[in-house]
């Protein structure tokens, strides 16, 4: 195993100022944004940053020698994709390290507009090969592609080999289901999706009926789930809910966990990841500095003895009680699937 | 500081429950305008107004009902069905404020619970995550 390998960067969300500041504090080499509107799939009351709120936190990251990384992350709507143009105006002015871009039409509105601007594909892209990536490099001149939570680790290594962008994959966090980019399931149920409206289950739609027996989870009526009493609940999507197929009420579609990486870091190290993202902008500052704590400890510990890595206990124990649903996986970093 | 893992006694609960619950509803009302007035809570009143909110502490048997119109918190009886309700044990309560525990972290482990308009609920729970307690005194009593 080569020990020259850099540490793949630790990125991590910030939904507020406050979060930004914990991640910053608990060890992130890069923090990733939003704005207070549809330009990133995060679009909830209340979250993410405005004008001044991300001037203070770019101000605190960079005086911390941090990169702060704006997400306009949705595809621009028909009608009127003024606001996406200026999301890419704010952020070139704001002075972001990066934005990162799902929209073909927008890398090419930032490509245009900003030469010197750094531009990272999305992982609402979908873009899952090498082809994919090295065309959007050609075309929009792309520093960094986040890959979606599909690809085994030696899918992930075959796409590092063969392309000189760097690669940034997940490492904790919700897990979406496996057509990230293209999921209708919140669009089926609600008219609103996270590629069209940067909110996957918006809250208006969602109710929680507290019955005697369940606490019951409804998406604009269709009943997402029932937990019983002390049974753990989730998110309302309905990718993470429990339905009756054939008579049979079970997860049908995916369970409620979170991705974990923690046992795979040397090896993602060793292929060559450049980043390591978490998910979780809506999470709040307390989620992000537990976090970002825990695996920046791991991360260090992997870096120094790759050999003689194994997980403590201790991490384990920090992130499995934020997980959703309590349950964590290495999802299909590691499928035997060819 | 850590809070301890902590239910108060049944015995608290039917005591606090009797007594009127104006005076820690005013207190919790006065500190919310206090905190806006001096732009520590970053409130989009217009968000808020028109709605009535309580906040349950379970184990204390306290229920602290308030209103807020465009400019100000204010105390105010919100019947049995509040546009917003959140039940939580005092401990649990605490450790949400002082950002020990996610409150998301808390929703799923069931110890926390939110009635009423969820999208409400969620400008609640984002407006407390964005208070930047770093620019007050407040702030060695922060987990983060």
């Amino acid at each position: 195993m080569p020990a020259t390998r850099p540490l793949p960067e630790l990125v991590c969300p910030a939904g507020s100022l406050p979060a930004l500041k914990a991640a910053v504090d608990n060890g992130a080499d890069t923090v990733y944004l939003g704005l207070k509107n549809d330009t990133n799939a995060r679009n909830f009351a209340g979250l993410n940053f405005d004008d001044r709120t991300a001037r203070e936190g770019i101000r605190y990251a960079h005086q911390h020698e941090r990169k702060v990384l704006l997400a306009i992350n949705t595809y621009a709507q028909g009608g009127d994709i003024s606001r996406w143009h200026r999301a890419i105006d704010e952020g070139a002015d704001l002075g972001v390290d990066a934005i990162i871009l799902a929209d073909i039409g927008l890398m090419e509105y930032a490509r245009r507009r900003y030469p010197e601007l750094r531009l990272h594909m999305s992982v609402q892209s979908s873009a899952t090969n090498y082809e994919a990536i090295n065309l959007a490099q050609e075309l929009f001149d792309i520093r960094r592609a986040v890959l979606p939570r599909v690809l085994t680790l030696d899918q992930v290594k075959q796409v590092i080999d063969h392309t000189r962008v760097e690669i940034e994959v997940f490492g904790f966090g919700s897990l979406c289901v496996m057509v990230e980019g293209r999921c209708l399931l919140s669009s089926y149920a609600t008219g609103e999706s996270p590629n069209s409206h940067g909110v996957c289950s918006p809250a208006k739609f969602v109710r929680w009926e507290h019955g005697s027996q369940a606490l019951g989870a409804r998406l604009n009526g269709i009943l997402i789930d029932e937990y019983q009493q002390g049974e753990p609940a989730g998110y309302p999507t309905l990718c993470k809910g429990r339905f009756e197929v054939e008579g049979d009420t079970y997860y049908a579609l995916e369970e409620p966990t979170s991705l974990n990486v923690m046992a795979m870091l040397p090896q993602i190290i060793d292929i060559g990841v450049a980043a390591i993202k978490v998910e979780g902008r809506q999470r709040s500052p307390a989620y992000v500095a537990q976090v970002t704590r825990t695996l920046r400890e791991a991360l260090d510990a992997a870096g120094r003895e790759p050999q003689r890595f194994s997980v403590k206990p201790g991490w384990t124990q920090a992130l499995s009680k934020l997980a959703e649903g309590q349950q964590q996986t290495l999802g299909a970093y590691n499928r035997p699937w060819k | 500081m850590r809070i301890p893992e902590l239910t108060l006694p049944a015995s608290m609960a039917s005591l606090l429950g009797r007594l009127p619950a104006t005076p820690p509803c005013w207190a919790l009302v006065t500190t919310l305008n206090q905190l806006k007035k001096r732009d520590i809570l970053p409130a989009d009143m217009s968000l808020l107004a028109g709605h009535s909110f309580e906040v349950h502490v379970q184990d204390a048997g306290l229920r602290l009902g308030f209103s807020a119109d465009e400019e100000n918190f204010k105390v105010a009886s919100v019947g049995d069905t509040p546009d917003l309700r959140l039940s939580a044990n005092l401990a649990d309560f605490a450790r949400m404020m002082l950002r020990e525990e996610d409150p998301d972290t808390l929703f799923f482990n069931r110890k926390l619970i939110i009635e009423g308009d969820t999208e409400l609920g969620l400008i609640v729970k984002n407006l407390l995550d964005s208070v930047d307690w770093s620019s007050t005194p407040l702030q060695r009593f922060m987990a983060v």
